[in-house]
């Protein structure tokens, strides 16, 4: 008697028209989904996966910290595809007036050129202020001296604008890294 | 439409529009709507900036800063250039450069914008699946 292949079911079973497919299952550039353990997976459209079969912790909290509008926007779009709740503020000093407030946050944006406070300084009275979130400075200075001066303030990492769902993720490996969650 | 994006756009557009989804259908259009509507105010800064005599460098240099920031978040290619070389001259003090170059600047910016509007009224014809920019 013959064997049929087990692959060719699973072909079957995955197919388009297969009744007893989940129908919300989508299927990526032609590809067939061959797990079974994906029927009724309908967890993919609440948890946005990113990079792979990589899910991110969603208890993380943000503070967006930067002066222009559409960078802010753009930050904060990022951070919520990772599933990271996340506020924003205009400048070093709100950003300072929200932590005296009593919010706290486990991830920093901060930009470094802001007016009225900038991202130095308001790094500095972070950090004077016992604040231990991680800090990480983004900005498109690239001259060595100014992001030494930054990292110096009480950086944990630096980054370069513009920033990519690529940068935000290793900025969450190594939050998950050291533990500083 | 596709080679024209490329020229204009890099990859950073790409991210944007990978930030698209059912929850957030209009987001490239609402970032780079935003980025004109800042972007304008900034214009017009510099523009009032380089009519002073003399011109002031650093006032110059920081203004093109935040233009070239914005600008490159949305992935604005050639503006950016622009940016990068208006910012070359500030260092050099050479004010001439700047006024040629700020001119040069507008009109890839202004370019960019017809382009864009053209492409999101395209998108909105077609629907999201079919964007002009987007790779196969």
């Amino acid at each position: 008697m013959e064997i049929i292949p087990f692959f060719s079911i699973i072909l079957f079973l995955s197919s388009p028209k297969n009744p007893f497919l989940d129908h919300t299952h989508t299927h990526h550039s032609g590809k067939l989904e061959i797990s079974f353990m994906e029927f009724g997976a309908t967890s993919r459209k609440k948890n946005k996966m990113v990079n792979g079969n990589q899910k991110f912790r969603t208890e993380i909290t943000a503070l967006v910290v930067d002066d222009d509008t559409t960078n802010r926007t753009i930050h904060r779009r990022l951070l919520q595809n990772l599933g990271i709740e996340n506020q924003e503020v205009r400048n070093g000093k709100e950003a300072i007036d929200i932590h005296s407030s009593g919010r706290n946050f486990d991830l920093i944006l901060m930009d470094m050129d802001m007016p009225i406070m900038n991202g130095i300084e308001a790094t500095k009275q972070l950090r004077a202020m016992g604040i231990r979130s991680t800090i990480v400075g983004v900005s498109t200075r690239s001259m060595e001296e100014k992001v030494q001066e930054f990292m110096e303030a009480g950086l944990d990492d630096y980054q370069e604008k513009p920033l990519t769902s690529a940068k935000l993720i290793s900025i969450l490996h190594k939050m998950n890294h050291n533990g500083s969650v | 439409m596709t080679t024209a994006c490329k020229g204009f756009l890099d990859e950073q557009f790409l991210q944007l529009e990978e930030l698209q989804d059912d929850a957030n259908p209009n987001f490239v259009e609402e970032v780079v709507t935003l980025y004109y509507r800042d972007s304008a105010r900034l214009i017009l800064n510099i523009e009032q900036a380089l009519e002073r005599n003399p011109l002031d460098f650093n006032k110059l240099d920081s203004l093109m800063h935040q233009f070239k920031g914005s600008s490159s978040s949305i992935g604005a290619k050639k503006v950016k250039a622009e940016c990068t070389l208006f910012r070359e001259y500030c260092r050099a003090g050479n004010g001439e450069g700047c006024i040629r170059t700020f001119q040069q600047l507008k009109k890839e910016y202004a370019t960019l914008k017809k382009k864009l509007e053209a492409y999101f009224q395209l998108a909105r014809q077609v629907g999201p699946a079919e964007t002009a920019c987007r790779p196969k």
